[in-house]
């Protein structure tokens, strides 16, 4: 059953750039996708249409059966509360700990206490920070940090993990820490993961699907993927 | 039970908030103080020269005397048509042996003058107070209409002068109430919503992890409320404090008898509660505004 559809998608921005055209993609549930191009290429676009940041102007981008399109602004919160999102800055709440950082979003639902505590405390652990919980994000490494950002986005059990560039201010031995614990938690729970990234080595190395956007463009498909067949372009 | 999970949450989170982030909340807290203060200072003003027009507006009589001959029925028809007159507050009689025993007591010449005399030359009379004293002239010209009356004599002159001097110097003190809490609500509601624009990322973070409007908006409305508060505290420290001090330092009397304070309690209390009231409105509005701007809505 596929959780994205994207069907004949375009974006053009105000100013008359057009960032993604004629789009057609399918994801399944339980995959893994590497979202690949060069900057300027459209793929920060397409996954900020999958959290409804950016609306298509034509076409459909349908996530988990919501159609993007046409999801007012007072209801996103309802798309995205099924999904979870890392982002490249991280994006922690200064002022809050680890913990609080993480109980945030479950505590906005109106859950209880007694039910958030140990979904909080399980996703610390999957990501392997529960030592850390009193700290502030200031006093934490920046691949620590992005841990507590993955344990923000899969706390509430979503079906979709959208990570934009989430290794891309990170060095490498820690980017391949990252990217293990998505794998880890893509093989255990069967969250499908969304990941747009710059890393040729994760790429090569991790051999997921990989899809290709030049100029707007799906350029290329591929289910066994590589960055190395597109070194050239 | 959710929406008061939510809102018990909302309160929590809005003290946490405002402790973390000591210093705006300081500074926020600091120009809302002196802002009500002037407020403060203004109202108390205002009130008092309200309450010295009304005292010596209150003083200001139409003294009706009667002629010698005045019967019992033409008392009874004075005292119905003063009863029916719009302008009449209250009227009360004294009789010349009333005003005899009141000039002796005076001064001793008067005292001797009238002990010499035999028959009281004085006349029976009404002491008439009126509601608006801008009408006092028409209402003892109606008075004198009756012809048994022999005169109807009002305090024309520095009475009137000063009621008008206090009248304008009320307006004015209005005026200047009404714009301080003008650019009191704004500075205010501005310095929260600084305070707020500098958390604009808390905002955008909250709305992406799926923070609905109303969860969001919450703990800022209830910081705006904490902020505006705290704010309103220290005025009313002041505002029931020093205006104790001031009472008791004047006695409750400026310059001379006829200018009379107001008494401190309840007074400082109302005014005490309109402080605390707008802080804590201005402050609820000023980051509902703030937080308005930065969410989609």
């Amino acid at each position: 059953m596929n959780l994205i559809e994207v069907v004949n998608c375009y974006k053009t921005y105000n100013n008359g750039v057009t960032a993604v055209a004629d789009l057609n993609l399918e994801i399944e549930k339980g995959e893994f996708v590497f979202v690949i191009g060069a900057s300027g290429s459209g793929k920060s676009t397409l996954i900020k249409m999958l959290y409804r940041e950016e609306r298509p102007s034509k076409g459909k981008v349908i996530v988990g059966g919501i159609n993007v399109a046409k999801l007012r602004n007072s209801k996103v919160y309802k798309l995205r509360r099924k999904l979870g999102i890392v982002f490249q800055d991280f994006k922690l709440l200064p002022k809050l700990t680890v913990y609080e950082n993480v109980a945030f979003a479950l505590e906005s639902l109106g859950m209880k206490e007694t039910e958030i505590r140990p979904k909080v405390l399980k996703a610390l652990d999957s990501v392997g920070l529960k030592e850390k919980i009193r700290s502030f994000p200031n006093q934490l490494s920046g691949g620590e940090q992005q841990r507590v950002c993955i344990a923000r986005a899969i706390v509430n059990d979503p079906k979709l993990l959208i990570c934009d560039e989430p290794t891309g201010n990170l060095d490498p031995k820690i980017s391949k820490e990252i990217v293990d614990i998505l794998d880890k938690i893509n093989k255990k729970s069967g969250t499908t993961i969304i990941m747009a990234t710059h890393d040729k080595e994760i790429v090569n190395k991790m051999k997921k699907r990989v899809i290709l956007l030049e100029n707007g463009v799906l350029a290329e498909d591929n289910m066994k993927g590589s960055y190395k067949a597109h070194e050239s372009n | 039970m959710k929406a008061i999970r939510i809102l018990g949450r909302a309160i929590r989170d809005s003290f946490k908030s405002v402790f973390r982030n000591f210093s705006l909340s300081t500074a926020a807290i600091v120009c809302s103080s002196i802002t009500l203060i002037l407020v403060s200072v203004a109202m108390i003003l205002s009130y008092n020269v309200e309450n010295i027009t009304k005292n010596l507006e209150h003083e200001l009589t139409i003294v009706v005397y009667l002629n010698k001959e005045t019967t019992e029925e033409q008392m009874n028809e004075l005292k119905s048509s003063l009863e029916n007159m719009e302008n009449v507050d209250s009227y009360e009689y004294k009789s010349k042996d009333e005003w005899r025993l009141e000039m002796k007591n005076s001064s001793e010449t008067l005292n001797s003058t009238l002990e010499y005399l035999e028959e009281n030359p004085l006349l029976d009379s009404f002491i008439v107070r009126v509601k608006d004293v801008e009408h006092l002239k028409e209402t003892s010209q109606e008075i004198l209409k009756n012809d048994f009356v022999s005169s109807a004599d009002y305090g024309e002159g520095m009475t009137e002068n000063l009621i008008s001097a206090f009248k304008v110097i009320e307006k004015v003190t209005i005026i200047v109430v009404i714009a301080l809490i003008l650019v009191t609500a704004f500075l205010i509601s501005n310095t929260i919503k600084l305070t707020i624009f500098s958390r604009r990322n808390e905002i955008e973070i909250m709305r992406l992890v799926g923070a609905s409007n109303i969860s969001i908006r919450l703990p800022f409305i209830f910081e705006g409320l904490i902020l505006g508060f705290l704010g309103g505290l220290i005025p009313v420290i002041f505002t029931i404090y020093g205006y104790v001090l001031l009472y008791d330092h004047f006695n409750g009397y400026v310059f001379s008898q006829l200018i009379e304070l107001v008494e401190p309690f309840n007074f400082t209390i109302y005014i005490s509660m309109i402080l605390l009231g707008m802080g804590c409105i201005i402050g609820m509005f000023g980051s509902y505004r703030a937080v308005r701007k930065y969410l989609k809505i």
